[in-house]
This record gives C-alpha cells, sequence and structure tokens, in this order.
C-alpha cells in the first residue's frame, strides 16, 4: 500500500472514502442541510415512493446538494401518494404530493434550489408531538 | 464503489458484543444480501455508543433511528421492515422511561442530548477497524500539522494553552508534563499510555480503544514528537481483549502506511507503539508501579520524586498519560487550543467521559462538557433513579473519591469543585444510589476493594486498611460503638498522610465522606442498633405484623430455614434466633404482612 507522505495523501484518502462517509456526516447534522422525508408506507410504496427516493438521492449526489433522504411512515395523505416533506435549512417544512419522478425534479430544481413554491404543496394539517 | 444509500450501525463494544452483537451483525449481512441489497446499504460495525442499558445497539442512517436490545433473530424483521419497506420497527424502538413515549430518532433522546463528545467523536459512527474511515474524521491530519508546520515548543505550547488536564485522576496539566519530560536530556525518551484502568465499573478507557483506537495512536506519536520520543508503549491489561485487538489491527494498518514507524510522511521523524500486558492490578495503574510492571518487576509503586518525567521506563525519561487524555489531543491540534479552552470551567477545560452506573435508568457511557451538573449528568441523562425511587448519593472517583449528596447535585463537576466538595474526580466512574443503599455498606465495599487491591510495600496502607475495614465491618454487625466512629476518621486521615503511592493516599475517601455526609447512619448504626436502608443484615428483624397475616402458610413453606411457625389460618410467627434473614418471605407475602424493623 502507498506511505501516506503529506497532509495532502491524507486528504486524497479522505477523498476516497467521502462518499461512503457523507451519509453519516450528513445525518450528524440534518438541520444544515435539505431534509427529505419520503412516506413509505405502503400505499406510498405501492404508488412508487421507493424509486422517488432513489431518484432523489441520485440527483442530489448528482448536483453536489447537500441533502438527507430518509424515508418515514404513513404521513396520512394516502389520496396524494407518493408523498414527501422537504425541510430547508432554517425553514418550515413543506408537503408535496403526487411526487413522481417528474415532480421530484421539478421540487429540487424550483424549490430546493430556488426556494420558489410550485403546484401541488399540501397543506400541513398536523402538527408532529415535538412541537 | 458501492453508492450506499443506508447504514446500519450496529455496536462492537464488549458489552453489546456480549449480548451477541456480532451475531446480529451477521445477520443483518445475511439478510441484506438475500434481499440483494448489498450495493445500498452498508453494515458497520462500530465502537461503543454508550447508550450500553439497552444493548445491543442498532442505529440507522440517514435517519437516525435507534434500535435497542435487539436479538440476532430481529435481524430479518429490521432488513424486510426498516430497508425495504421503510417502516420502523416498533418494538425495537426505545421507550423512554420517564414519559413513557417511544423515541425513535436518536437526537430526541435525552441521554444524548447534553453530551458533547470529543474524546468519544468517533465511538459509535466509524469502524474502528477502518483506517480510512479514521482519516475522513481528519484523522492523522493533527500528527501531519504538527511533524509538519509546527516545532515540538509549538505544540507543547499548544496543549499547555488548551488547558488540558490528565483524564487518569490527578488532573495534572498535560502540557507542563509534556514539557518536563521534554526537558529531561536523553538519548532515549518513552511515551507511554495508561490503559489499566482499574477503577471498579470504568470503562471509558476500553470503550475508547475500542471505538477509536487510531485517536490514541495519533496522540502519542504527537507526543512523541513533542518530547522527542521515538517509542511508544501501551501498557493494557489483559482482560481487554477486544481493546487489544482493535490496537493490534490499528498499528498494523497504522504501519502499513507509514503513519507508523521510520520516517513518518518523509519528515525524518521515528514513531512506533508496542502493547504491554498488565494482569489487571489496580495499583498498577500507579504510573510508577506501571513502570516497574512493565519492566517485568512486582507492579509496586516507588516514592516520587523522581518522576517519571526524569526517570521512568528502563530509568528513561517517561511521559505517561492516560487512554482519554489522549484522545483529547488529535483534536486540540485540529481545532485550536482557544476552542479547546472555550469549554468547560475556569479551571477544568473540555469534557470528561464517566462511566454512568448502580440505580440509575440509563447505564452507560457519557461524554459532557466540564461545569455539567451532577443533576444534569444523573437526571437528564442518566434518566433518573430507577423504579422511581428517592436519589441518596453519588460515588464518584472510584476507590479514591467520595460519596455526594443532594445538596451537591448542583455543583458545576471540574476537578476543583468535586475536590472542594471532598470527593474527586477520579478516572471518571460514576456509581448512583437510591434509598436502599446503606452508606456504611458502601464504604465497606470499596474498602474491601482497596484492600485487596493494595500491593502491601508501605504499612500504612497494608495494616491501616486492614483496621479500617475490621471497625467497618464490625459496624455493620451492629456490634460498632461511637468511638469506633472516631477511630474510623482518625487512622482515616493518618493512613491518608502517611502512605507511599496515591492508592494509599486516597482509600480512606469514600468512609470520610460517608463520615462526613452521613453520619447519621453511622449513628444509627452504633447507637441505635438500626441500619435506616434496611441493608445490613445482622441489624434487621423480620416480623409478622399479626393483623395482616391471614395464616396462608406461604412464607411458612418457604422459609428455607424453618424458622417460621404457626396454624393454618392463625398468625404465623419468625422465630429469631434460626432467622437468617434472607428476605424470602418478606417477597412472597402477598398481603404485606411481614416487616422490616
Ligand atoms: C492507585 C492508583 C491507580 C491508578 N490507576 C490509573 C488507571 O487505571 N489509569 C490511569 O490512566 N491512571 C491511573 N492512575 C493515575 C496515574 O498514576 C497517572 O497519574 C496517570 O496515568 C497520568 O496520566 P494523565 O496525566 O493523562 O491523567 C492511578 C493512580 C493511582 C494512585
Amino acid at each position: 500500500m502507498a506511505k501516506v507522505k503529506s497532509l495532502a495523501d491524507l486528504k486524497k484518502i479522505k477523498d476516497e472514502v467521502q462518499s461512503k462517509m457523507k451519509l453519516r456526516e450528513n445525518s450528524e447534522q440534518p438541520e444544515k442541510m435539505v431534509q427529505v422525508k419520503v412516506a413509505m408506507a405502503t400505499c406510498g410504496i405501492a404508488s412508487g415512493a421507493k424509486e422517488t427516493m432513489n431518484y432523489m438521492i441520485e440527483e442530489f449526489d448528482h448536483q453536489s446538494i447537500e441533502a438527507v433522504v430518509t424515508q418515514t411512515g404513513c404521513m396520512g395523505y394516502c389520496y396524494a401518494e407518493p408523498t414527501i416533506e422537504v425541510t430547508l435549512p432554517g425553514k418550515e417544512p413543506v408537503v408535496f404530493g403526487h411526487v413522481d419522478k417528474k415532480k421530484a425534479q421539478e421540487v429540487i430544481e424550483t424549490y430546493v434550489k430556488k426556494g420558489e413554491l410550485i403546484d401541488g404543496v399540501i397543506p400541513v394539517n398536523y402538527k408532529t408531538i415535538d412541537e | 464503489m458501492a453508492d450506499y444509500k443506508m447504514h446500519m450501525l450496529v455496536c462492537g463494544g464488549t458489552g453489546c458484543r456480549a449480548s451477541e452483537s456480532k451475531k446480529i451483525r451477521q445477520n443483518l449481512d445475511a439478510s441484506i444480501q438475500a434481499n440483494g441489497l448489498e450495493d445500498s446499504v452498508q453494515v458497520v460495525e462500530t465502537g461503543c455508543f454508550g447508550f450500553c442499558e439497552k444493548g445491543p445497539v442498532v442505529k440507522i442512517l440517514p435517519d437516525n433511528t435507534f434500535y435497542v436490545q435487539v436479538r440476532p433473530e430481529d435481524a430479518d424483521q429490521i432488513v424486510a421492515e426498516h430497508i425495504v419497506k421503510g417502516r420502523q420497527v416498533k418494538h425495537l424502538l426505545y421507550e423512554d422511561p420517564t414519559k413513557q413515549e417511544v423515541i425513535a430518532d436518536s437526537k430526541d433522546m435525552g441521554f444524548y442530548k447534553k453530551q458533547v463528545r470529543i474524546a468519544l467523536r468517533n465511538c459509535g459512527f466509524i469502524d474502528p477497524e477502518n483506517i480510512d474511515e479514521y482519516i475522513s474524521r481528519d484523522g492523522y491530519a493533527a500528527l501531519a500539522t504538527c511533524l509538519g508546520d509546527m516545532t515540538p515548543e509549538q505544540v507543547i505550547d499548544t496543549m499547555k494553552e488548551s488547558g488540558l488536564r490528565g483524564r487518569g485522576g490527578g488532573g495534572f496539566p498535560t502540557g507542563l508534563k509534556w514539557q518536563f519530560t521534554r526537558n529531561s536530556v536523553s538519548e532515549q525518551k518513552y511515551v507511554v499510555c495508561n490503559a489499566d484502568e482499574g477503577d471498579p465499573g470504568a470503562f471509558m478507557d476500553r470503550s475508547i480503544l475500542e471505538g477509536d483506537p487510531h485517536s490514541v495512536l495519533e496522540a502519542m506519536a504527537i507526543c512523541g514528537y513533542a518530547i522527542g520520543a521515538d517509542t511508544g508503549l501501551i501498557y493494557i491489561r489483559a482482560e481487554y481483549p477486544l481493546a487489544i485487538d482493535r490496537l493490534k489491527v490499528a498499528i498494523k494498518q497504522a504501519r502499513e502506511i507509514g503513519l507508523l514507524g521510520n520516517d513518518i510522511m518523509g519528515t525524518g521523524f521515528n514513531f512506533d507503539v508496542e502493547l504491554r500486558y498488565g494482569a489487571g492490578a489496580f495499583v498498577c495503574g500507579e504510573e510508577t508501579a506501571l513502570i516497574h510492571s512493565m519492566e517485568g518487576l512486582r507492579g509496586e509503586p516507588t516514592f516520587k520524586p523522581p518522576f517519571p518525567a526524569v526517570e521512568g521506563y528502563l530509568k528513561k525519561p517517561t511521559n505517561v498519560n492516560n487512554v482519554e487524555t489522549l484522545a483529547n489531543v488529535p483534536v486540540i491540534i485540529n481545532k485550536g487550543a482557544e476552542w479547546f479552552a472555550s469549554i468547560g470551567t475556569d479551571k477544568s477545560k473540555g469534557t470528561k467521559v464517566f462511566a454512568l452506573a448502580g440505580k440509575i435508568n440509563n447505564v452507560g457511557l457519557i461524554e459532557v462538557p466540564m461545569g455539567t451538573t451532577l443533576r444534569e449528568v444523573i437526571f437528564d441523562i442518566g434518566g433518573g433513579i430507577k423504579d422511581g425511587k428517592k436519589f441518596k448519593a453519588v460515588q464518584t472517583g472510584g476507590p479514591s473519591g467520595g460519596c455526594l449528596t443532594e445538596e451537591h447535585l448542583d455543583t458545576p463537576i471540574d476537578f476543583d469543585n468535586l475536590l472542594s466538595v471532598g470527593s474527586m474526580m477520579g478516572s471518571g466512574g460514576m456509581i448512583v444510589m437510591d434509598e436502599d443503599d446503606c452508606m456504611v455498606s458502601v464504604a465497606k465495599f470499596y474498602l474491601e476493594f482497596t484492600l485487596d487491591e493494595s500491593c502491601g510495600k508501605c504499612t500504612p496502607c497494608r495494616i491501616g486498611n486492614k483496621r479500617l475495614y475490621e471497625i467497618l465491618d464490625k459496624i455493620t454487625q451492629g456490634k460498632g460503638t461511637k468511638e469506633d466512629l472516631d477511630r474510623l476518621r482518625m487512622l482515616g486521615n493518618v493512613i491518608k498522610d502517611t502512605s507511599l503511592c496515591g492508592l494509599g493516599q486516597t482509600s480512606p475517601n469514600p468512609i470520610l465522606s460517608t463520615l462526613d455526609n452521613f453520619y447519621d447512619e453511622y449513628l444509627a448504626h452504633v447507637e441505635d442498633g438500626r441500619c435506616p436502608a434496611g441493608q445490613c443484615k445482622a441489624l434487621l428483624q423480620y416480623k409478622i405484623i399479626d393483623d395482616k397475616c391471614t395464616g396462608c402458610t406461604l412464607c411458612f413453606r418457604q422459609c428455607p430455614v424453618a424458622a417460621i411457625s404457626g396454624e393454618r389460618k392463625s398468625p404465623h410467627f419468625i422465630d429469631q434466633s434460626l432467622c437468617i434473614k434472607c428476605g424470602v418471605c418478606y417477597e412472597k407475602c402477598k398481603f404485606d404482612a411481614i416487616e422490616i424493623v
């Protein structure tokens, strides 16, 4: 194995494992990045939530957007599955309905990157217990 | 490389391993494979998460779902439900015992909220057997900075400015110690890591070595550079096999990529680390005894001075530091002395790791900023007293420390505050006691330990502690007198003043502090022949309350020594001369008809 000769060499190793460790680092401080929760109960999965989730993870990665994509249980909007909840740093969560790949792309391009709302926002009709 | 979308962190600390965490890991791996998910889910075995109370622990990222008391057979369900379907496995989630609500996200657990992790920064986060993961957390960057951009004096100055004090018990300023060893002129010097960890119930150092061995190796190399040493020795007890294995792996990996060995990073600096095994004697944690043990001599202390910094291992200048002390070093170099000094109190900087134990809901390993109060540690992080009982005392500092009471709960924890209230920081054991604990028995327990562990070299410790123990034993037997209490105090102070090493100089502390803080309880033993906590068997009597006894004969049948007599349907009677005070009748009675007096 090549010997480490400098700080730069260490940095190289660090960069190489970065992709593997990034997910762990990001989950330490989710509040500082874009957080996306994908509703993945039976109804969500049946309407393609899994594909939406994978697409979003790949797209964030692709565009180097710091984001944490997690799955969550049923959010109660079964009529609008797949649903996702997006929280931009320092903002209130926003829930989008009927998020297929195309919609997911729109969410990323318009809401995540520019902060502009798009159609399909579901008014939040619940408070979570920790609020 | 596989593009993992989820990580499953499985605790591989000694505690969780003892509850089959290795099997859990294997089963998770198998299940991930069976579902064809090996490219998107990574299973990692990490060091201790600290939440030992509810181990084995499995944490799922990125959602931080925290599964507790996981069994190997749960692996399939976790994969099938959580990973494949995205549903949390409810029955494995943690339930907060005080609020009785389920908490899925570890970030929301009281246990983690007040913690600041510096020494434990990588424990439960990285795979300790993978040097790349350590490097990805800025591992070895501090060593590179020291070798590349700093003079040894600058390194020492940084340590001094940080205010770091030794975590092995003494609290001696680390930068100053390094300075002394640097000032000693010699061709050969040594860096020794004290991983003896002899305090009963303590497992801070073990967890650091198991969870993040490279942090200690890196710090030893930095210390070597600062003081002018090329050899590091880790003195570790043979009872820590997992820590030893992980250290061996870490040393091998560091050598392979040239972070230990000759000409490190092309700077001409040589440094290598070897392991030395101890047989698990408390006194061998004392630095001079430790050095003698490494030299192949009896593990007995010698008088200081000369200090090891002047004359240590093989008579060469030797810098001895504790594991946790060292684990702080790389972070201080990376983030700066000022950053470190901004955490903690006036004279105690940074954080301290504690092993929480005793009658507390969240037994485990925690790290808090200096200045956190005992109350915050016990009630917010520790989740309060078990079974809704009342807090009575907290013991800090192990066999050298003391017992503190309710009135000390708002004391901010640091080296000087704990000393001023009659205890000490020690290495970080913290044992919580409730109303059922007898303080005389607690003092006796610690003394029994020091008695066992005293090396016998000096008279005050060898004989004095024995006499102290005999007096305590007499008191718990109900044969003590008030004069005995004065004798305890006087003898204790003599032992403190005249013993050769820190063992004897501190061994009377558990007695002296309980005498100070729980004098009434001692008095009850010697004057009224009563143990208020109901622990000293010789002072107890089990009695049957005639009005409540239905004559069901249950106690009569359960009594192992046939001390209970009586007719069916009429009140029973306990013959005190036969009773061995086992308490079976008291536990079994369905009518609360037996009282302890
Ligand atoms: C009886 C006795 C036992 C000790 N046991 C330990 C121990 O297990 N681990 C430890 O690091 N220091 C222990 N010490 C303290 C060491 O003598 C020494 O002060 C310490 O290793 C120095 O490192 P530090 O400055 O980093 O704390 C013990 C001291 C005494 C008197």
